[in-house]
């Protein structure tokens, strides 16, 4: 039976042995420490009887604290696995030139640097970005949940189930050699015939209707189930980012996933949309993917920005200068950002006029980026500075961005592209917005609720070596690209042939590992956290002496965030509240009405990632099998009508009675 | 002249901190690319008006009002000041005028399809004057150079006299590419079925370097060639060695060398099929394909209609069968040439050609009843 291949193949599609990369030792090197790893895990959790937990705690959750948390945790694993790519990277461009060929075959290291750009923007910073949205805005906004609670859990396991996809390539079959934007013709089944496209393809598509309902989830909450008293003029500034930030998801996630249908029918039924031939025309392909590209940038940024806005008054503690100004900057960055698409490509052979249009629409977004950094500049004036980490993760950044945002305007002016684009400059330039915006925004963000998320703060000490190993090997990591850059080296390169070049590259692979010890730090100081939670506990609820609604209540919050909805009378609700003289209501307390746990996200979720397999595998049968499954779960569970529950009054006192105590216990 | 004191400056106290190290993009060779750096340097200096204070006063503000320093002034509720927030939008609103005025003439000025209207500051070109033309292909993984004017052609070398203003017509084989030597001009991407131009000059003799600036697959690091810039004698010598190679260019060798090969060695071909740049650029070197020329024509004539979908067969050009690598995706198919024209299109003639035997009725309709005319 096993030896008709017609049946095989009806069975396993393209799948056969020779897709396991058993001829790569990097590889089986890796899959053996994953399988050990995974087996002491599995182990650990049998053996402590976890699994119920787990599942019943965590995988079916609906809490959006708890969704935030496993976001970020999510987030925080696919860092490393993205950053054991750059590290790869770095170590291959600074051994490989002249008669050597370095220690990895063009054909690896082109999926090395396609799979690092894919997993940090969708996997590292967008589960980020989303994670800490899901945290920090309903309690910002005096919610007890987001609006679609069930939807918040699907969005997350959707999101995995993309970036397990994308694990599974490493070490079944391949993963694309194109670049992460997966630019046709390279990127159409002609020259591209093998899975690694089609896992690429899949992994976005899986995760995009995560990003997608997890946008529309939000911007409902934000505008539907603010605390009375709280207009749109009160919010938070982060909650105001987050606003946009979601609208721009809702605006461009779907261009992203028609673009890709598009490469899709190219590639499985032979359409041609972006082929050479035939009337296809790839140059459409990229007008698309940039159209969701660019506001992709906004999307990550502008919570950061949020983030930045909440520690900066906190830490000055002091009012946020210009809070107006700041949300007028951040629309019209909102708006703008759709109107510059096409400085990814001057050098696409637009006319004059086109290419000056959209260089000078990028540099208007300049404008309320710089009145945003004259804002914070403002909010530290006459301040009371405290150095916490979340406020050197923010200085750090002002330092920083500004140089990024400097280079952005000089790539916007086309003749200067023409010279800089696809140069290490453009990779520098980029790395410099996204690790000096992004990343430290969200490591500021992480540091400031953290006490909020688990009732005690990251070790400080960890935190500080963290920033600066972060810092000093951005630094190193990433002005000598700069450099290289305006040497004429081009990006995507395995190998050169110029040895004068090597010493460059061999100080951005040094920095590289300070960002190494960076990251190994962060982790340290969660675990050290852990061990010394004790010391670092915070029983006030309010441990920066922050301002805003999420501060009010407990440490961890409990699952009902807020006992009696907050009203909001000013900006900055809590720190209001708190200078009224607010007292905190210790009886009266009614029974609290919650949404109840569901397992159907995580099932759903991993319907679609069989579904993802055997469409990358051309597994028809298996394909149409999974996918009458997933419509059949979704139909079945709009039938489970037991989807909530009532927290009894008689629990809501017990909970607020201990915080009572405990409180009392501070004052004395 | 300002700007050319400002990058003596700049690339002076680059120069302090980065002796030795050849910074090809702000110090090159060709007049354009002198005019793209001192943009560069331009921008940035007009962009240090802000940086610089901002970067200065977050660290004086970060130290002054730190909380140890008791003396400074602490005003807790102090938020909102009009003048402040007239400045802080005015300021970059004020660099960014500046700044977009200098990129809306520039891009106009130094727009890669515009014919040049000076060899160097110093010496304007007439308007009519006829610049050498080279004709770029970007093959997997290497480039070829067709020099019509010559009827010569190279693989992986190009040289071109110094001072003479030099027309590139750009296109692709298959994977987009992006052409670049650094030294004389910014880069313009070479796409298949397509045409991108760019119009430079080297004012400097000297080897330079060029590659390709778009990821095209696993060949692309040696996607690299030498660029000679040479004196008026030096090229011709250059154009006497090549044409002294025995080999040509034609149809054939163009498909051989067309499959895929990694860091391919010059080749020199002392005569070239003078059709086979138009064959490359409408994709129809393998002379059973249609020539995307006629196609168009076709189709602004009312397409072939039903009749022209059976005008299709199984693609065997531009895809890795014919190159020797993979097997063929059978959904693909092509638009077969139409046999009233022998040599494989490109014969200007088209209007001529009587489509599928009916007769065109009228411009705007296919031979068929229009209810089923699906055009191509």
């Amino acid at each position: 039976m096993f030896s008709n291949p017609d049946l095989l193949h009806f069975i396993f599609g393209r799948l056969s042995l020779d897709s396991l990369p058993f001829h790569e030792p990097i590889l089986v090197v890796t899959f053996a420490a994953v399988v050990l790893g995974g087996l002491v895990v599995f182990g650990a959790v049998t053996y402590f009887k976890l699994w119920g937990y787990l599942w019943n705690e965590w995988i079916t959750s609906i809490d959006h604290k708890k969704i935030g948390i496993m976001y970020i945790i999510l987030a925080l694993v696919m860092l490393l696995r993205g950053f054991a790519d750059a590290i790869m990277m770095r170590l291959q461009q600074a051994i490989s030139f002249g008669d050597a060929a370095g220690y990895l075959p063009p054909h690896h290291y082109d999926q090395i640097f396609t799979a690092h750009g894919v997993i940090m923007i969708f996997f590292v910073a967008m589960p980020l970005v989303t994670g800490l949205m899901n945290f920090v805005v309903p309690l910002q906004i005096g919610a007890r949940d987001v609006a679609f609670p069930f939807l918040n859990n699907f969005s997350f396991w959707m999101t995995t189930a993309g970036a397990i996809t994308l694990m599974m390539s490493m070490f079944i079959g391949e993963f694309a050699r194109t670049g992460w934007l997966a630019y046709p013709p390279l990127s159409d089944i002609v020259y591209s015939p093998g899975v690694g496209v089609d896992y690429y393809i899949w992994a976005l598509q899986i995760a995009g209707v995560g990003t997608l309902l997890s946008g529309v989830n939000l911007i409902v909450t934000i505008v539907k189930m603010r605390a009375p008293g709280m207009s749109m003029m009160k919010m938070p500034v982060f909650t105001w980012t987050a606003l946009c930030t979601n609208i721009l998801i809702v605006a461009a996630f779907p261009v992203l996933t028609a673009v890709l249908v598009l490469l899709s029918l190219d590639r499985y039924v032979g359409t041609n949309f972006f082929t050479n031939d035939l009337g296809g025309n790839a140059m459409m392909y990229v007008n698309l993917i940039w159209i969701w590209g660019h506001p992709e940038v906004y999307i990550l940024v502008l919570p950061a920005f949020g983030v930045f806005s909440e520690v900066v008054s906190t830490f000055s503690r002091k009012r946020l200068f210009g809070y107006s100004s700041m949300v007028y900057a951040t629309i019209v960055i909102t708006i703008l950002s759709y109107l510059v698409w096409l400085h990814h490509f001057f050098t696409m052979g637009s006319g004059a006029s086109v290419n000056a249009f959209f260089g000078i629409t990028t540099m208007i977004i300049s404008i309320p980026t710089g009145a945003k950094m004259f804002n914070w500049l403002f909010t530290m004036y006459k301040g009371r500075i405290k150095f916490d980490v979340p406020m050197l993760w923010t200085l750090g950044f002002m330092l920083t961005f500004v140089i990024g945002g400097m280079t952005g305007v000089m790539l916007a002016v086309p003749p200067a592209d023409f010279v800089l684009h696809n140069s290490l400059f453009l990779i520098a330039h980029f790395h410099n917005v996204i690790i000096g915006g992004v990343v430290f925004g969200m490591f500021a963000g992480i540091v400031y609720w953290f006490p909020k998320a688990f009732g005690y703060k990251l070790d400080p000490f960890w935190g500080k070596m963290s920033f600066w190993f972060w810092l000093v090997g951005f630094y190193v990591a990433f002005m000598p690209l700069y450099v290289l850059g305006l040497m004429g080296v081009t990006r995507r390169m395995s190998h050169f042939d110029d040895s004068s070049l090597q010493i460059w590259f061999v100080v951005a692979a040094f920095g590289a590992v300070l960002i190494a010890i960076g990251i190994g730090s962060f982790l340290m100081s969660v675990v050290v956290a852990f061990l010394k939670r004790d010391q670092l506990r915070d029983e006030t609820g309010d441990p920066w002496d922050a301002r805003t609604l999420e501060w009010s209540t407990s440490s961890p919050p409990p699952a009902y965030n807020f006992a009696f909805t907050p009203v909001v009378h000013d900006l900055d609700a809590w720190a209001d509240m708190k200078k009224r003289g607010f007292v905190r209501p210790t009886s009266g307390f009614i029974d609290i009405h919650m949404p109840k746990n569901t397992g159907a996200g995580a099932i759903l979720a991993g319907l679609s990632l069989v579904l993802g397999f055997a469409m990358v595998w051309h597994i028809w049968w298996l394909a149409a099998v999974s996918f009458i499954a997933l419509i059949g779960v979704a139909i079945a569970h709009t039938f489970n009508y037991n989807r909530d529950y009532h927290i009894p009054a008689g629990e809501v006192i017990a909970t607020e009675d201990e915080r009572t105590v405990l409180l009392a216990k501070q004052q004395a | 002249m300002l700007s050319k004191l400002a990058r003596g400056v700049a690339i002076a106290s680059v120069f302090m901190v980065l002796t030795g190290c050849n910074l090809v993009v702000m110090d090159p060779s060709g007049d354009i690319a002198s005019q793209q750096a001192d943009l560069i340097v331009v921008s940035t200096i007009l962009m240090l008006i802000i940086i610089i204070p901002v970067m200065v006063l977050t660290v004086f503000f970060a130290w002054k009002y730190r909380q140890s320093n008791k003396d400074a002034e602490y005003d807790p509720e102090w938020h909102h000041s009009t003048k402040l927030e007239i400045v802080i939008w005015s300021a970059p609103l004020a660099i960014i005028i500046a700044l977009g005025a200098i990129t809306w003439v520039s891009t106009h000025t130094l727009d890669p399809y515009r014919p040049l209207d000076r060899i160097d500051a110093d010496r304007p070109l007439a308007k009519d004057h006829k610049p050498m033309v080279v004709e770029v292909v970007s093959l997997d993984w290497k480039w070829l150079f067709i020099y019509p004017e010559l009827g010569i052609a190279t693989v992986n070398e190009l040289a071109a006299p110094i001072d003479t203003p030099i027309q590139f017509k750009i296109t692709s084989s298959g994977i987009m590419n992006s052409f670049y030597v650094p030294a004389m001009a910014g880069m313009i991407y070479s796409m298949a079925g397509m045409e991108t131009k760019l119009h430079a000059v080297i004012n400097e003799e000297g080897v330079y370097d060029g590659f390709s600036a778009n990821y095209s697959g696993e060949g692309f690091s040696h996607m690299r060639f030498k660029f000679h810039a040479l004196s008026d004698e030096g090229f011709a010598d250059w154009v006497a060695g090549v044409k002294a190679d025995s080999q040509t260019l034609g149809r054939s060798q163009y498909l051989e060398l067309e499959k895929p090969s990694v860091a391919e060695p010059v080749h020199y071909f002392g005569a070239v099929d003078p059709e086979l740049y138009a064959a490359i650029l409408n994709m129809c070197v393998d002379q059973s394909k249609m020539c995307m020329n006629e196609m168009m024509e076709i189709d602004k004539k009312g397409g072939g209609g039903l009749a022209g979908i059976y005008n299709v067969m199984s693609l065997t050009y531009d895809t890795p069968r014919e190159r020797g690598t993979q097997p063929l995706p059978s959904s693909r198919s092509y638009v077969a040439t139409l046999c009233t024209t022998p040599s494989g299109g490109l014969n200007k003639e088209i209007s001529s050609i009587p489509l599928f035997d009916n007769g065109v009725v009228n411009s705007r309709f296919s031979p068929v009843p229009d209810v089923t005319s699906t055009g191509f």
